[in-house]
């Protein structure tokens, strides 16, 4: 539960080593989730989702000051954008090698290795995207929670 | 003897959850039950060899929306206020859910091998491609993020175009002076500088 007062669960020992033993572990399966998702299932946006769920938990447990220093609210402002950025980017620069918006073959000399990079760039602007808005509206949401409770 | 089939008792833990959440009064359990719903969904998914989606409900479903559902609570009350139930929203539910169950009656048996999405010649072509061009085993990452490439430079506009939509509706709404916020007005002021950078 989110209190207004983030200071509640942080007193609480269980929430406290539980939440720390499984956050390497959610931003762990994240990053696995991201650069696999070509072999098994997942993708950018699964990944970015697990990522923000890993920092969201750590917010939800030590407030939302703490996770502030960890992922900076300019961080998450300008990664949401940068990462439709990349996406972009990528097509554009695909089109500067000659071939179509999007059409990865040219980035490599093999055609399947320049799909395959392609893949993985825009899967990283993808997951970029999705993790910086998650917590974007998970600070939105939050901050608002802390204003009238004056717990910040 | 016919055999039960394995989504069956998840299909009943659904509407078992959906009506709980319907009477429930008190909002906390009401969000948890969500959770719980999006986590049979999630199993439901699975079993319908749809992993990445199941993937993304359970992230998304069950995980991330249920913060925010609850993010929500601490700003309301926790219990919802009685208020005399009235004839259409009810007749609006069941005349849309009737119509939902009536389009499924055109829908090919799942798992049906001749299924339009089977027997349509651009499913060869992903199918060949992703393993002849691309080398990548995951069918799904190969169509996503090449085959309709466009479409998911769209999808990622339309996220931080939500993104953007939820910081103009919650932060820069707070500036304009929402009633929970009135009272402390000094820190109201010490924030402005924080919105801008929004």
């Amino acid at each position: 539960m989110i209190d207004p007062t983030p200071m509640r669960m942080r007193d609480k020992i269980v929430l406290r080593v539980v939440s720390k033993l499984l956050i390497p572990f959610i931003l762990l399966f994240g990053l696995y989730v991201q650069f696999h998702g070509d072999f098994g299932p997942g993708g950018g946006f699964q990944a970015g989702v697990i990522f923000a769920a890993g920092f969201i938990l750590y917010g939800l447990i030590f407030g939302l000051d703490e996770v502030e220093t960890v992922v900076p609210h300019r961080f998450v402002e300008i990664g949401s954008a940068l990462g439709v950025l990349i996406y972009g980017g990528v097509g554009v620069v695909n089109m500067m090698l000659g071939a179509n918006f999007l059409d990865y073959s040219v980035l490599a000399h093999d055609p399947a290795h320049g799909r395959h990079y392609g893949i993985l760039a825009i899967e990283a602007g993808v997951g970029l995207t999705v993790f910086a808005t998650m917590m974007l509206i998970f600070y939105a949401f939050a901050d608002r929670g802390r204003r009238p409770g004056g717990a910040a | 003897m016919p055999s039960i089939p394995v989504e069956l008792p998840i299909f009943i833990l659904h509407l078992l959850t959906a009506l709980l959440i319907a009477r429930l009064r008190g909002l906390f359990s009401a969000a948890m039950l969500t959770g719980i719903f999006s986590l049979l969904s999630c199993c439901l998914f699975t079993l319908m060899d749809a992993v990445d989606v199941a993937f993304t409900e359970a992230a998304v479903g069950a995980g991330i929306s249920t913060v925010l559902i609850l993010g929500t609570l601490a700003l309301t009350d926790r219990e919802e206020r009685q208020r005399p139930a009235r004839a259409l929203p009810f007749v609006v539910v069941i005349v849309t859910g009737a119509a939902l169950i009536y389009g499924t009656f055109d829908m090919p048996p799942f798992g049906a091998a001749d299924a339009p999405i089977h027997m349509h010649p651009v499913v060869q072509t992903f199918v060949h491609g992703a393993e002849h061009d691309f080398h990548i085993p995951n069918i799904v990452t190969v169509i996503l993020a090449s085959y309709r490439g466009y479409d998911t430079l769209g999808e990622t506009a339309v996220i931080f175009t939500a993104g953007v939509g939820v910081l103009l509706l919650l932060v820069e709404g707070k500036r304009a002076g929402d009633p929970p916020s009135e009272p402390d007005h000094g820190s109201d002021g010490s924030d402005v500088p924080r919105d801008e950078a929004a």
